[in-house]
């Protein structure tokens, strides 16, 4: 008892900790640092995808430059910022390639890593992923 | 002994390269007393290890819970497969610090994932657990009125990960129910002398992420209450876990045991140290 009591206080504290330190009101698409931040992303995740053995042989005969085109455009309008994406559905781009759990846990962790080492908030970072977690189902085993 | 083991990790992890597999950090969980994947007492939906579809993982891990009047040290591995089975083996060692002597149980688990993705779909992922025990000093709870030294446990457990819930944060959810009929999980054997039905109960636990790295948990466990000599109570238990990298995560908490054999409020100390390939 004592100690539910303990967590939800704790809770409370962060709670109230992010309040104060106001949440951003900015967009996602801002706190991701605007069309710089998302073409630095992007060049990243690219990068970490070519130097990453367990998925990069899926891109293996991808028009590199127009996959970095509408990657940064699909980030962008995800995150409410001011493009419109002119791709093929998820469910299209994906279908022949067979992509697996293992990779597209390999393609968020390389994500990750790159968001981090952009200095990105972990709220941003969450928020981010909360938008690209639900596209598994279109993307994975087709 | 704890002690060797924890060198002994400290060793391999220095000496192996990084063979991790590619779930993300801290998606494993950690062991249970029971040696499943989870947090400290309730058995998780997520399977052990950073094996992802098609991959292998092992883990090793070593647990002590000291309350006031007894101590529980724990040693356990894991191997697992795809991301949907694992299979554990867990030695606990229950010191009666007042009373003198321990009781030594062995559990064995396996764990199927049947659906959902944790971080991935809207359904969470959904596990079906059993462990089977084994008591190995079994003398003293047949002499407070067991009727088994060996029980088999079931369980299903359900665990999602939500994403941006507190100041940003990911929170993960879990929700157990399981059959059971064990006393004190096992330590004081399975049924009485009257009854050997299987018992329902409801265990969970809510963890909030900080980062990838740490997170503060909270959990909660029912428990049947089938001795006439002492009362059982529910388990709960409060912790902080540090997924130091995907090799090596420690876990510290605050456990409340309630009443064990006649001694009541049992409180104290959680420890866990788990390495994972
Ligand atoms: C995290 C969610 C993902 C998003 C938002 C995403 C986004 C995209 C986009 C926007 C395209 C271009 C679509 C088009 O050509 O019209 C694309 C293509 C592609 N994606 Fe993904 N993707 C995701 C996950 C993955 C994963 C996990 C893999 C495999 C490891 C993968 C492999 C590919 C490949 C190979 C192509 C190129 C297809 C081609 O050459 O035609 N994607 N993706």
């Amino acid at each position: 008892m004592q100690l539910t009591t303990l967590f939800a206080t704790a809770l409370f504290f962060l709670a109230l900790l992010s309040g104060c330190s106001q949440r951003p009101e900015s967009s996602l698409y801002q706190q991701l640092g605007g069309e710089d931040g998302i073409a630095s992303i992007t060049d990243g995740l690219l990068r970490e995808i070519e130097q990453d053995q367990r998925i990069v042989h899926h891109f293996a005969d991808t028009d590199i430059e127009r996959f970095r085109k509408l990657l940064a455009e699909q980030l962008c309008e995800l995150s409410g910022g001011p493009c419109r994406y002119s791709g093929g559905t998820m469910q299209q781009s994906h279908t022949g390639f067979n992509i697996s759990l293992a990779d597209y846990d390999a393609l968020v962790d390389g994500l990750i890593k790159v968001m981090q080492q952009q200095k990105i908030s972990i709220s941003a970072q969450n928020q981010l992923l909360a938008l690209l977690a639900p596209m598994y189902k279109d993307i994975s085993y087709r | 002994m704890i002690l060797r083991l924890i060198l002994l990790l400290g060793c391999l992890l220095t000496s192996m390269a990084s063979l991790a597999g590619s779930k993300i950090i801290a998606t494993g969980g950690a062991s249970t007393i029971e040696g499943s994947a989870g947090g400290g007492i309730v058995p998780w939906a997520v399977i052990n290890g950073y094996g992802s579809s098609g991959e292998w993982a092992a883990t090793a891990f070593a647990t002590q819970v000291g309350v006031d009047d007894f101590t529980l040290n724990v040693l356990g591995a894991s191997i697992s497969y795809d991301n949907n089975w694992e299979w554990s083996l867990a030695r606990q060692t229950f010191k009666l610090d007042n009373l003198g002597g321990e009781l030594r149980q062995d559990i064995f688990g396996l764990k199927y994932h049947i659906a959902g993705e944790l971080l991935y779909t809207a359904l969470p992922q959904f596990s079906l657990g059993l462990q089977y025990k084994k008591h190995r000093d079994f003398a003293l709870p047949s002499a407070v009125g067991a009727r088994d030294d060996t029980g088999l446990d079931l369980y299903l457990a359900a665990s999602k990960m939500l994403f941006d819930q507190v100041a940003g944060r990911n929170v993960l959810l879990n929700a157990t129910l399981r059959a059971t009929k064990a006393n004190q999980t096992g330590l004081l054997g399975f049924g009485n002398a009257d009854n050997n039905d299987y018992q329902l109960v409801f265990e969970g636990s809510a963890v909030l992420l900080l980062n990838y790295n740490l997170a503060l948990g909270v959990e909660f466990k029912q428990k049947p209450n089938q001795l006439a000599f002492a009362n059982e109570q529910h388990w709960r238990d409060i912790f902080a876990a540090w997924f130091i990298n995907k090799q090596l995560s420690l876990v510290a908490g605050y456990a409340d045991l309630g009443s064990i054999a006649g001694f009541n409020s049992q409180q104290g100390y959680y420890v866990s140290i788990e390495g994972a390939w």
